[in-house]
């Protein structure tokens, strides 16, 4: 099978690959560059576990080929913080118990990450609305809400 | 889920797409935002030998005015067109509809043209492209014409777009003084596709009489169609709830409803109904 | 005065490694020279497999082997089933299907191949010719006259029957003012972890062992059941659970694969990797509940229930998996729910079925329990034209009868049922309520309150109570430096036990939180366990940690008399990490002191073995039993059927709370499952048994914008069951909250003379039913 060179940046790091066509971004990234943060949970497009940012864009990474991310700039939950510095999104998942099991962690931060740039106050509606495309089994959202809100508080504090 | 292997092409223009296009004809298929191709791909319900990927064909991505029009690419993102601010002034039933399609992600990937050409029957656009009478414009290695919304959707899965036919923009009207528009719709749970959604675009005159009443309705039958029975009882009348309500009540005459897991063909006749009052009261508001 | 960490809402200790993208699930372990396996699966729900041709895919590019049933029905043993009944009929059940297939989506054959993306496309390359037979998808038609037999040996579909009676049961119905009964439907739903199951296995033949790394509840019983099924030595077989990403009793089992892939590894000489897609999981991962009843309930005219009568036909599935006939059996033994009732008979029959097997789904058998007995609680207020909530309280047991001997045979603990409820009602502003209700009924408005009181069976359980053992295990182990390692054998995939672990040690040693470490979930490591599930971790695992860390400290206090020159160890207090003598507190030594000179050992007390480290095995004497109220507040829109919460009142009783903040999120979590059963979730098969829901667009889960904001709170019985007087709450919103929100809808729409819907109340089943009435 043919084979397609591409060259992305993830996380400020450029990475140059020869892959498949047919390789679904998720994959390149877990399983060629070898960052296993982005989850695969349903692989229709629905729960969101695979979401990064894609030049700044939340997407679901199943649902894209890698070749189409040719050139482009990722960022995946390992590009956002680290232990010891974490962003504000991730730090408000920690001190409200925003998450239990963690799958669908990674992805419910990004997809806040882009619903916080959007709404940089949200209401819970907002909030509800925004991470619709992210499935959670175990918290019912509620914790989840309660750390978007505590991120954008800390994020607007931190801009003034 | 994974896709069977294919052959990859990325055109950067409209010409070299039609190019591939004619060379590898019904075994291509056009990659836009991938939301409705790529899950078909992954159950391998689709195994396509070629993908054109229409990504990084740029001259397709804008919103622009165009006298008393507005044009749209046909690889502008769901999320330019909810965000639009050309189209929150003058046309806002697009931006509307735009925003409440599938999810965050979903609308930061997908294609108004991706959109249109897979023809989904449970699809949020062709509910306002329909009741804004929007036109289609599809090119070829032949020329170029344009479709009327009505003649677009053919049937399920199914549009007037032929072999070797890309479609490249999408025209509709920016809409005159004294017009109220809405998109109403209920999902279905799971896929967050439209159990049924109704598109309204309503214009009073100077008196406050229905001078134009278009009404787009999708996810009932197997194409989104136009309700011409409600609109022609709204024509020429002073809108009020209970006009508004006998005019509803004609939302799926002469529909063939879908009937599947989610909702039997009487129930989704029964939400055209209740739904079409709903985005007709809503319109009404907002004139 | 050191820090106290119990009883405080204290941020998850593992959350770091999950918010940054640092754990590590199945499908993140990577081995050297791995290779991907992927299965064909049955497209039937009921055929013979006449052939199968894997010619065309060992040729495939990449593919290195493939097996078939036949393959491999002498080299593992069938799929066992833990739980046992009386007449219980066990089928053989193997791993990859041989002669017939039993569901859509058994495992057919194995392909194995270098990478994932050839191991797809060589399942495409595998021909199965099947001979369709008739399929039995209803178990109400499959234990009819003719029905197809789907295990020929038995020459019926009735797996077991089961049943359970409490005092007289004719005698309550002779005595009974009026009889009240209602047919039921607990729909069969599907649990959808996050995370679908995967496996990872590799052999290491120089030391003959296999290393199995799964997505489980229970890495130990899982040791135990793969070396029997592969014929291995259990101490050669080390099983790993690393980062779990969602069980809810969907991974406390034994699957196929799991042996399978081990095999594999075996055989192949290189590590195998198996990641489950999410279509498998909806097809071949357990299901939960799926039970029809019919309840008759023998009442006063004041709304005393003098007894109940279950009739209940349970939904098994092709074949058993671990738990499957045991999960009714809760269902019979929480019959009387936290009501009076002397007189209940209960009586299940498991039913054969072309569908995959139901099991252990978030609260497994209670649920169901509950939804039945706080429906009929609600029937029983309408029909004697009482409120729902008066008719609770007075079938309450009263605080001073506990421990409450039930008629289903069990001893609760410790419980205050009416001040739950009161407690519930008074969030609610329930008398308002009802005044509003009855204002917007006058306008054509559908207002429900929907009420459920609950018991649960928790800290499952006593060993005797248990196929495999009912109690947990603790090691807890001070390093030379004071550090403190937990090994526990409960197995936690997001409830947050190495936080309220390391919280309960944290206090007792008078160390940092930062200074315990909690390792669970690896069989080389950790001490025989059992696992998580049946909301047991903290109430006896964690009592399991709280004993050896008293071992512990017994010891260290021992060994600090000795050094502080002491020959009274009562004499020595040990406070704040620091020991000290009561009558010259000022002769002390650290904690972390007494730890290094247990290692150093140059002066140990005579016969005292060197070192700190201590196990425990916890038995519980007894189930716990948490309890509470919850209330949901809908309106329903008479023209769609859609459901509209306007409040949802929580008020559990979990005993003693480790960390409020894990509870609330326990709480939350299990409130929004039962959520999704009632309004959402079915897994619906069609007459040939194809799955119909199967896949997320499919079958809906609920969304952020599905859900109310849930409105929480708290009494506090301890439990004297264990020495924490903690009781558990990993299931309590799961069974508290399905009943709750169907009789809100239904209340709403009592009105029209609407007495019962079955769930899940989706938009058009309501409107059916309004339009019907």
């Amino acid at each position: 099978m043919t084979r397609t060179t591409i060259e992305v940046t993830i996380n400020g790091m450029r990475y140059r690959h020869e892959v498949e066509p047919r390789l679904l971004l998720v994959h390149y990234i877990r399983d060629v560059v070898g960052l296993t943060g982005t989850h695969i949970g349903c692989e229709t497009s629905l729960c969101g576990a695979c979401t990064v940012l894609l030049n700044g864009a939340a997407v679901k990474s199943c649902t894209l080929f890698a070749v189409q991310a040719d050139g482009a700039e990722i960022t995946t939950i390992e590009g956002l913080g680290e232990a010891g510095q974490l962003h504000p999104i991730q730090e408000g998942f920690w001190m409200k118990h925003g998450l239990q099991c963690g799958y669908c962690t990674p992805g419910m931060i990004l997809a806040a990450y882009q619903l916080l740039q959007r709404y940089p106050d949200p209401t819970e509606a907002q909030i509800r609305h925004g991470i619709e495309g992210n499935l959670c089994r175990c918290t019912g959202y509620q914790h989840i809400i309660e750390a978007i809100r505590y991120a954008a508080e800390k994020l607007r504090s931190q801009k003034v | 889920m994974i896709p069977a292997a294919f052959a990859y092409f990325r055109p950067t223009n409209v010409k070299e797409a039609l190019t591939l296009l004619d060379q590898y004809k019904d075994e291509a298929k056009l990659l836009a935002g991938g939301h409705s191709l790529i899950p078909l791909m992954k159950l391998r319900l689709a195994q396509p030998r070629y993908v054109i990927d229409l990504g990084r064909v740029r001259e397709l991505e804008y919103i622009r005015e165009s006298g008393d029009q507005v044009l749209i690419g046909a690889m502008t993102r769901h999320v330019a067109v909810e965000t639009s601010d050309l189209l929150r002034q003058r046309c806002p039933l697009l931006a509307e509809t735009a925003s409440v399609i599938g999810d965050a992600q979903v609308r930061n990937m997908g294609t108004i043209g991706g959109s249109l050409a897979h023809a989904d029957p449970a699809a949020d656009y062709p509910a306002a492209i329909l009741a804004l009478d929007a036109e289609m414009r599809a090119v070829s290695s032949q020329g170029e014409r344009w479709i009327r919304a009505e003649d677009f959707f053919v049937d399920m899965l199914t549009t007037a777009l032929q072999p070797g036919e890309l479609l490249v923009e999408i025209k509709v009207p920016a809409l005159p003084p004294r017009t109220g528009t809405a998109y109403v719709k209920v999902a279905q749970k799971a896929s967050g596709f439209a159990l049924c959604g109704v598109a309204v675009v309503l214009t009073m005159d100077q008196q406050g009489v229905c001078q134009h009443a278009a009404v787009g309705i999708t996810g009932v039958a197997p194409k989104a169609y136009r309700a011409r029975a409600v609109e022609q009882a709204l024509r020429g009348q002073k809108l009020d709830a209970s006009v508004m309500a006998a005019a509803s009540a004609k939302a799926a005459e002469g529909i063939d409803p879908l009937e599947d897991l989610h909702a039997s063909a009487e129930y989704r006749a029964h939400l055209a109904r209740v739904f079409c009052r709903r985005a007709l009261e809503q319109a009404h508001a907002r004139i | 005065m050191a820090k106290k960490f119990v009883g405080e809402r204290v941020p998850r200790v593992e959350d770091q490694r999950l918010i940054t993208g640092r754990s590590q699930y199945v499908d993140d372990i990577v081995r050297p020279r791995m290779v991907y396996a992927a299965i064909v699966r049955s497209i039937y729900a009921h055929a013979r497999l006449k052939g199968i041709n894997v010619e065309a895919a060992r040729r495939a590019p990449g593919v290195i082997a493939v097996f078939t049933g036949e393959d491999v029905r002498e080299a593992i043993g069938p799929v066992p089933v833990a739980s046992r009944l009386p007449d219980l009929k066990i089928p053989r059940h193997p791993v990859l299907a041989v002669e017939k297939v039993r569901y859509v989506g058994e495992p057919v054959a194995v392909v194995v191949a270098e990478d994932r993306y050839q191991a797809r496309d060589a399942v495409d390359l595998i021909e199965v010719e099947y001979e369709p037979l008739e399929a039995v998808v209803d178990p109400e038609r499959a234990i009819a006259e003719g029905a197809p037999i789907l295990h020929e040996e038995f020459g019926t579909n009735v797996a077991f029957v089961w049943q359970l009676s409490g005092g007289d049961i004719e005698r309550a119905f002779r005595d009974a003012e009026v009889v009240v009964s209602q047919r039921m439907v607990n729909q069969r739903v599907i649990p959808v972890a996050m995370e679908p199951r995967g496996v990872v296995a590799e052999y290491h033949p120089g030391e003959g062992q296999l290393t199995v790394w799964t997505s489980t509840q229970i890495p130990h019983l899982l040791r135990t059941q793969l070396a029997a099924m592969l014929g291995l030595a259990e101490n050669r077989v080390r099983v790993i659970a690393p980062e779990v990403g969602g069980g809810f009793g969907s991974k406390l089992n034994v699957y196929a694969e799991e042996a399978l892939v081990g095999y594999l590894a075996m055989r192949l000489g290189r590590p195998v990797k198996w990641i489950e897609t999410r279509r498998e999981n909806f097809l071949s991962t357990i299901h939960g509940r799926g039970q029809i009843a019919e309840v008759e309930a023998a009442v006063k005219r004041d709304g005393t229930v003098l007894g109940l009568r279950y009739k209940i036909i349970q939904d098994v599935g092709a074949y058993h998996q671990f738990f499957t006939p045991g999960v009714p059996t809760l269902t019979g033994l929480m019959a009387v729910g936290p009501y009076k009732i002397p007189h209940v008979h209960f009586e299940v029959t498991g039913v054969f079925t072309n569908k995959i097997a139901t099991d252990a789904y978030r609260g497994a058998g209670r649920p169901e329990a509950t939804y039945m007995l706080e429906r009929m609680m609600d029937r029983i207020a309408r029909e004697l034209g009482l409120d729902p909530a008066e008719v609770r309280m007075r079938n309450f047991p009263q605080p001073d009868e506990f421990p409450f001997p039930t008629a289903s045979g069990l001893a609760y603990d410790s419980g205050n049922y009416s001040q739950a409820l009161r407690r519930a009602l008074e969030l609610v502003g329930y008398e308002k309520l009802r005044r509003e209700q009855q204002v917007l009924r006058q306008q054509g408005r559908y207002l429900g309150i929907g009420i459920s009181t609950y018991v649960e069976i928790c800290a499952i359980g006593p060993s005797p109570a248990l196929p495999f053992g009912g109690w947990e295990s603790a090691t807890v182990r001070v390093e030379p430096t004071g550090k403190v390692t937990v090994l526990s054998g409960a197995s936690p995939h997001g409830q947050g036990q190495e936080t309220s672990f390391a919280q309960i040690v944290a206090d007792e040693l008078g160390v940092d939180l930062s200074d315990v470490r909690v390792i669970h979930g690896d069989t080389a490591i950790v001490q025989y366990g059992i696992g998580t599930f049946g909301s047991r971790a903290t109430a006896v695992g964690g009592t399991a940690v709280y004993g050896a860390v008293q071992k512990v400290k017994e010891k260290a206090t021992r060994l600090a008399a000795h050094l502080l020159g002491e020959e009274n160890v009562a004499n020595v207090a040990f406070e704040a990490g620091q020991f000290f003598l009561k009558d010259r507190p000022e002769r002390r030594l650290t904690f972390q002191e007494v730890a290094l000179a247990a290692y150093l050992a140059k002066s140990l007390p005579s016969g005292m073995e060197p070192g700190l480290e201590a196990s425990y095995f916890f038995e519980p004497s007894n189930f716990t039993f948490p309890f509470g109220a919850h209330i949901a507040v809908v309106e329903v829109d008479p023209e769609t059927g859609e459901v509209h919460f306007r409040r949802y009142v929580a008020v559990d009783d979990c005993g003693r709370v480790i960390n409020p903040m894990l509870v609330d999120g326990q709480v939350h979590g299990g409130i929004v499952q039962a959520l999704g059963q009632a309004l959402l979730e079915e897994a619906v098969y069609d007459e040939n048994g194809q799955l119909l829901t199967g896949e997320l667009t499919d079958y809906a889960i609920p969304k952020a914008t599905d859900v109310p904001w849930l409105e929480t709170d708290r009494t506090e019985t301890p439990s004297p069951v264990n020495p924490l007087g903690v009781k558990g709450v990993g299931e309590a919103g799961t069974i508290a909250a399905t009943p709750a929100i169907v009789n809100a809808v239904v209340d709403a729409l009592a009105p029209l003379g609407i007495r019962h819907l079955d769930m899940p109340l989706r938009p058009e089943k309501v409107w059916r039913a309004i339009r019907g009435a």
